[in-house]
């Protein structure tokens, strides 16, 4: 027995989410996108949500439809604008909602900073760009870098091929992405996971993400997602 | 010994390049057994024209910063997998010996300087290296920067992928670049359709023309020419 929750609905994982809560989404595009989270997170209903992610939408799907219900206060990522990023387009240029673009690597970092106790770091990336203004600066050894703070999240909705039942974590291939980082970073870290299989059955010297970081898993059909829904 | 005179850069084609065979003469420039990135949009043509080994393999390794070493050319019917794409976010294949690896990790192999080289594309390169390709700067645009300043601070030579003339005719190897940075002092050399630079402590050296006389080119560009 682990402290890690088995829950048979993604509406049980989701429970609890309050409104105005930090919520960190994996996923890159649609790749490692927890979409059946974030479908039971719009019938749970929490809104004034922060969003931390790669991207801020493709289509009305999965986190498209978050932006879409209205229920997103504010977007941390990387690259918001996408060819299909329409929804957020549209609500970002009517002003209802708030954007902090961060370089990918940061957004990264800044969550890896969250999950390992860090309490910010001296990073050379974005160093004499429009990203860097207001940021303190050093030089070290003859460089120069900002610096970053942690970015914690209050939740984590997260994508993983496997789990076993004490909640340690196989991703697949590039779905990975941002998963592992965004378990550390979160009070709550919750895993949507295509197979679950018994304790033990996972070889340990492959296993990703360790039940540690793990609160809430459930499985869910594998479903193949397009920018046009799922089949 | 006396060193002879420098040797003007030589003219190679009649014709400027195009973006297809630009890609080409980026390829041959990418040493066997580099790890490079090749970003997104035109520098992805680069992979094409990699060289392989006499078992056809690839010997160049690529990084995707979405997760990956080893990425393979670009997935055709069946393999397309939603699992598995490049940082432009198209299907892409393994290759024998491929690993997948985390943002975090994938980031600090980047700025870690783990990285032999990467070309990016750009709307302009300062004579000094700086390097804007993330933003026009106009308002109402909505601002993305993705990978592109950790890419451009992070490889060990950071190589540029552009048409030399923007469509009003105006250079975009330039003194000082107006619009906004993604990169201080990074670029290390600039491919283009009309001639490839290296960008140096000296200044900005021509290596090679294509279509276009030294003369012609100086005469086009507000910059000095080495």
């Amino acid at each position: 027995m682990g402290r890690t929750a088995l829950l048979e609905t993604a509406d049980e994982a989701v429970a609890g989410i309050e409104d105005g809560a930090t919520v960190l989404v994996g996923g890159f595009g649609l790749a490692g996108m927890p979409f059946d989270l974030i479908d039971a997170l719009i019938r749970q209903g929490a809104k004034d949500l922060t969003i931390v992610s790669n991207n801020a939408g493709n289509g009305e799907v999965g986190l498209g439809a978050l932006l879409k219900a209205g229920r997103v206060r504010r977007v941390l990522c990387s690259f918001p604008r996408q060819v299909d990023s329409y929804v957020f387009d549209e609500l970002y240029r009517a002003g209802k909602i708030e954007l902090e673009v961060v370089p990918q690597g940061n957004l990264a970092e800044r969550m890896r900073a969250a999950g390992a106790g860090i309490g910010a770091f001296f990073c050379p990336t974005a160093v004499g760009t429009p990203l860097a203004e207001g940021k303190e600066t050093r030089t070290i050894d003859g460089r120069d870098y900002i610096l970053e703070y942690p970015i914690k999240g209050d939740y984590a909705l997260i994508a993983a091929q496997t789990a076993d039942r004490l909640g340690n974590l196989v991703y697949r291939k590039t779905a990975r992405n941002f998963g592992p980082v965004m378990a550390t970073a979160a009070a709550t870290t919750i895993v949507q996971v295509t197979d679950v299989v018994p304790t033990g059955d996972l070889d340990p010297e492959a296993i990703v993400t360790p039940s540690i970081y793990v609160d809430r898993v459930v499985q869910v059909a594998a479903r193949h997602y397009t920018v046009e829904g799922a089949r | 010994m006396a060193y002879a005179e420098p040797v003007e850069a030589p003219m190679l084609a009649d014709q400027p390049l195009t973006m297809d065979e630009l890609a080409k003469v980026i390829a041959r420039d990418i040493p066997e057994g580099a790890f490079a990135n090749l970003g997104i949009g035109q520098p992805t043509k680069i992979a094409d024209h990699l060289p392989t080994d006499d078992q056809g393999r690839a010997t160049v390794i690529l990084h995707t910063e979405n997760g990956m070493l080893g990425m393979g050319r670009k997935a055709e019917g069946d393999e397309v997998d939603p699992d598995l794409t490049n940082a432009g976010k198209v299907p892409v294949i393994e290759t024998p010996g491929c690993s997948y690896f985390h943002h975090a990790d994938s980031f600090a192999m980047m700025r870690g300087g783990h990285l032999d080289v990467c070309v990016l594309g750009a709307f302009q390169v300062s004579e000094r290296g700086d390097l804007a390709n993330w933003s026009t700067g106009k308002p109402g645009d909505i601002p993305a920067v993705g990978g592109a300043m950790d890419l451009a601070i992070g490889a060990k030579d950071v190589f540029v992928m552009m048409s030399l003339f923007a469509k009003d005719g105006a250079a975009k190897l330039v003194e000082a670049c107006t619009m906004p940075l993604t990169g201080v002092g990074c670029v290390s050399r600039v491919y283009t359709d009309h001639a490839v630079f290296d960008i140096t402590p000296d200044g900005v050296r021509v290596r090679e023309t294509y279509g276009i006389s030294l003369a012609d080119l100086r005469e086009r560009m507000t910059i000095a020419l080495h």
